[in-house]
């Protein structure tokens, strides 16, 4: 039987692992209500991841790695927006290349600029997101079931990990309250409605690959210095495809989106846990089936077995208008 | 008299080497409807998409209230109060109806405020013209006839005094239609003006005050509607071209090659463009099927020739049975012997980018004839395209070259030898001399009259009433997806266009 304590450090261990999936299935959102299909998430969260380290690296400075993590991934959701709006190219082609250049040019780069094998620097102190104690963390710990929960779960986080869940309403609030998000939600349905509304189809889509990219950016720069200590060579490991599982299995809706992000969270927190755990009647539990599970329910995912996708109905279409 | 609501002078507009709109003049004045008619392809939707900006035109000057406006986007159209309703709805379907009101005209970054402007602004509207519609609906979740009312109300929200109404009808139920034309006179009652775009003739006598008829990119009359009639517009719409003659002798018809009974064909949106339509076509005859655009002819040649599944019906050809049930199949209709010249040659006749040598057997590449083992018989495909070059006449006489190389016609003499040299029993063809020039037309008519003399059965489709009363033996006239009368080819042109407008046959006997 698991106790109290095991299960709390599951929940964190949950989370923690959900807030990059987090971060990037809400930018695939932004991106995807828009029309624009993108499945260079994972590249662009790879590039952030680097670009964060090694400039936290450099400089010492975490918030510097965040800003230019950032930078580096809106510069390439721009060369994914020009590509697909601007010279109306094929959208999954320019995804798959930006994908490509990431893996590559982060292994490069990191050679030639540290020589570390296409590791950055370990980031230490300055250099790293450390952990918030909200106020009265320690003062509730022995509060029965309560008082863990709150020091335990909600306080000792990376700010990241408040930026991102935060960000779930904030998705919600902004598609559904504002002048921005109906427009949004507009033009990835009908882009030719919003034309004819006297709206920029272009500027739109171009506004909400630019969100999009600043997203990745916060998720590479989670993995690079938050979760980890640094960047290694392909560190994402397939995370922005499992973010965009999510986000087709959660319809293109932001609160979903978060629950199926702490879905894949939690296997990936379990597969770390029951690795090689000898249980009754099944026997050992191998390492490698538990840590192929959340690929193995991505795939399952995105082959439509569960429930019915309905993607934004422009989406993956160049604008052209119509004569 | 007041200013005029709006005024185009010398509006010139081309795409690519098609002049769509050519030196157009319009005066439209204020509380009036004005219907524009013409066939499709005149030119009324393009001049339309230029009046609200979605278009810029090479040329020319729009008025409105008297004031020059450069309407460079729809934003510039709406600011002049000018609003549109689409043919194809401009609607977001997944929206609600607020939400697609409001759209681009949200008033503030927030919505909030926005919601409740639009949620007074919409009883009010309801109240005043009756247009009712539940603002919290899913605009896919309504019927057609409430989701051109949204796009209305979306023109009506934006303080539209200009309404453009794009073939508002074709997708309304005749009760719809009659409850839009009472809103639309509601609101010129207010002082609204409104520009009605219609190949309906009989929309245009009913509602309007004045009507501008558009032919092949022209403004070729304006009358007030009270002083015309439908047989004036007709003739303007169909226009009087040079007379084709054609030599040929009386026709033998002989047995029965293709019989169509009680046939039905929906288009791609599931309205029915085909409605249960019955006729026959002989061995040896040239039947033609007269029509103003847009009536189901080419529902009707898609259908038969295999392209569409017809909804239900019988459909024999050469003394087989075409299921109607079962799923369509165009190669099966051309091993049964029909052969089929489309309407539009660049999407359905050909594909462009290939060799002549290769649209010379398209869609029969798989005669063993051109086959070599597991590879086509390049040398024998290539020494058919030059038989058919030569025959035919097509220039210039390489194989090689790429299709969209060659002229219209040329083109179309490519698709014709192709579909003739099979030697089929039954022959569909849709417009043969659409786009071409006046002597390919000669040869082609000729090569048709010369199938029939061979005793082929031939259905002919077209909306040059001149090429139809010169090839035809037998004319029937599609009207609103019916076959509302048959004649001989001596059939007056006046008698054949009251037919085509949907003046019935006693009506027309007057």
């Amino acid at each position: 039987m698991m106790d109290l304590s095991s299960l709390l450090d599951l929940i964190d261990s949950t989370i923690r692992l959900s807030t990059p999936l987090l971060f990037a299935a809400l930018a695939g959102l932004y991106s995807e209500r828009s029309g624009i299909f993108d499945i260079s998430l994972e590249g662009k969260m790879l590039i952030a991841a680097f670009a964060s380290a090694s400039a936290a690296a450099v400089w010492g400075s975490v918030m510097l790695g965040l800003c230019v993590g950032i930078l580096a991934s809106v510069g390439f959701s721009l060369i994914h927006g020009v590509a697909s709006i601007t010279y109306r190219g094929n959208q999954i082609v320019s995804g798959v290349a930006i994908n490509f250049i990431a893996a590559g040019l982060t292994i490069i780069l990191g050679q030639s600029w540290f020589g570390q094998g296409g590791r950055t620097p370990s980031l230490f102190g300055g250099g790293r997101f450390t952990a918030v104690d909200l106020p009265g963390a320690e003062a509730v710990r022995d509060v029965p079931v309560l008082g863990p929960i709150y020091s335990g779960i909600l306080s000792g986080q990376t700010p990241l990990v408040y930026v991102a869940f935060l960000m779930v309403p904030l998705t919600w609030w902004i598609l559904f309250r504002t002048r921005f998000g109906l427009r949004l939600r507009a033009v990835g349905e009908n882009p030719a409605a919003v034309d004819t509304a006297g709206i920029s189809v272009t500027w739109l889509r171009y506004r909400a690959v630019i969100i999009c990219g600043v997203l990745c950016g916060f998720a590479g720069a989670y993995l690079a210095t938050a979760q980890a200590a640094g960047f290694t060579r392909d560190m994402t490991a397939g995370k922005g495809y499992i973010a965009l599982a999510a986000l087709i299995f959660a319809n293109w809706k932001p609160v979903p989106v978060m629950f199926a992000c702490l879905l894949f969270g939690f296997l990936d927190a379990i597969s770390i846990r029951v690795g090689g755990v000898e249980l009754p009647v099944i026997g050992q539990i191998s390492v490698q089936f538990v840590s192929a599970l959340p690929y193995i329910l991505t795939v399952i995912l995105l082959a439509g077995f569960v429930g019915k996708a309905t993607p934004p109905k422009a989406g993956g279409v160049p604008y052209v208008k119509e004569r | 008299m007041a200013e005029p609501a709006i005024e185009l002078i010398g509006i010139d507009k081309s795409f690519g080497a098609v002049r769509a709109n050519k030196s157009i003049d319009l005066t439209v004045e204020r509380g009036t409807i004005h219907g524009i008619v013409g066939e499709n392809g005149a030119g009324k939707s393009t001049l339309m998409s230029i009046i609200y900006g979605f278009y810029q035109a090479d040329r020319g000057e729009i008025r409105v209230g008297g004031r020059r406006v450069e309407i460079t986007d729809p934003n510039a159209a709406i600011a002049a109060g000018i609003g549109m309703v689409h043919q194809h709805f401009m609607l977001v379907d997944n929206l609600t109806v607020v939400e697609n009101v409001m759209l681009g005209a949200e008033r503030s970054p927030l919505l909030r405020k926005g919601i409740a402007t639009v949620r007074a602004e919409l009883r009010r509207l309801e109240a005043d013209h009756g247009l009712e519609v539940d603002p919290d609906a899913i605009v896919e979740n309504l019927p057609v006839g409430l989701q051109q009312r949204v796009e209305i109300l979306k023109a009506l929200y934006r303080q539209a005094d200009i309404l453009i109404l794009d073939e508002p009808t074709g997708v309304l139920t005749p009760s719809e239609a009659d409850h839009l034309f009472e809103v639309l006179k509601q609101l010129r009652a207010e002082g609204k003006t409104i520009i009605l775009i219609t190949h309906k003739l009989r929309e245009i006598m009913a509602i309007t005050d004045n009507v501008s008829v558009m032919r092949q990119g022209e403004m070729v009359a304006t009358r007030k509607t009270a002083e015309t009639s439908v047989a004036e517009l007709a003739e303007l719409m169909v226009g009087r071209r040079v007379l084709l003659t054609v030599d040929k002798d009386v026709a033998k018809p002989g047995d029965p090659m293709l019989s169509v009974k009680r046939l039905t064909v929906k288009d791609g949106r599931g309205v029915p463009m085909v409605k249960d339509v019955s006729f026959t076509v002989r061995a040896g005859e040239i039947v033609g099927i007269a029509g103003v655009a847009g009536n189901g002819q080419s529902e009707l040649l898609e259908a038969l020739s295999g392209i569409r599944q017809a909804e239900s019906g019988q459909i024999v050809l050469c003394g087989r049975e075409i299921d109607p049930a079962k799923e369509s199949d165009p190669a099966e209709i051309r091993r049964i012997g029909c052969g089929h010249v489309p309407e539009d040659r660049h999407h359905m006749g050909l594909v462009l980018p290939f060799e002549e040598n290769e649209n010379s057997i398209l869609g029969y590449q798989d005669d063993p004839r051109y086959q070599k083992g597991l590879l086509l018989d390049l040398t024998a495909m290539r020494r058919d395209a030059r038989d058919k070059i030569e025959g035919y006449d097509i220039r210039p006489a390489d194989c090689r070259l790429k299709t969209a190389n060659f002229s219209g016609g040329n083109q179309q003499k490519i698709v014709l030898a192709r579909e003739m040299e099979r030697d089929p029993d039954v022959l569909l063809i849709g417009q043969p001399t659409r786009g071409v020039d006046v002597g390919a037309i000669e040869f082609i008519h000729k090569r048709i009259v010369a199938m029939r003399d061979a005793g082929k059965a031939i259905l002919l489709v077209s909306v040059e009433l001149d090429e139809i009363r010169a090839l035809s033996d037998r004319i029937l006239v599609m009207f609103a997806g019916n076959i509302v009368g048959e004649r001989g080819p001596d059939a007056s042109e006046s008698e054949l266009g009251l037919l085509m407008a949907g003046v019935d046959e006693k009506e027309a006997a007057e």
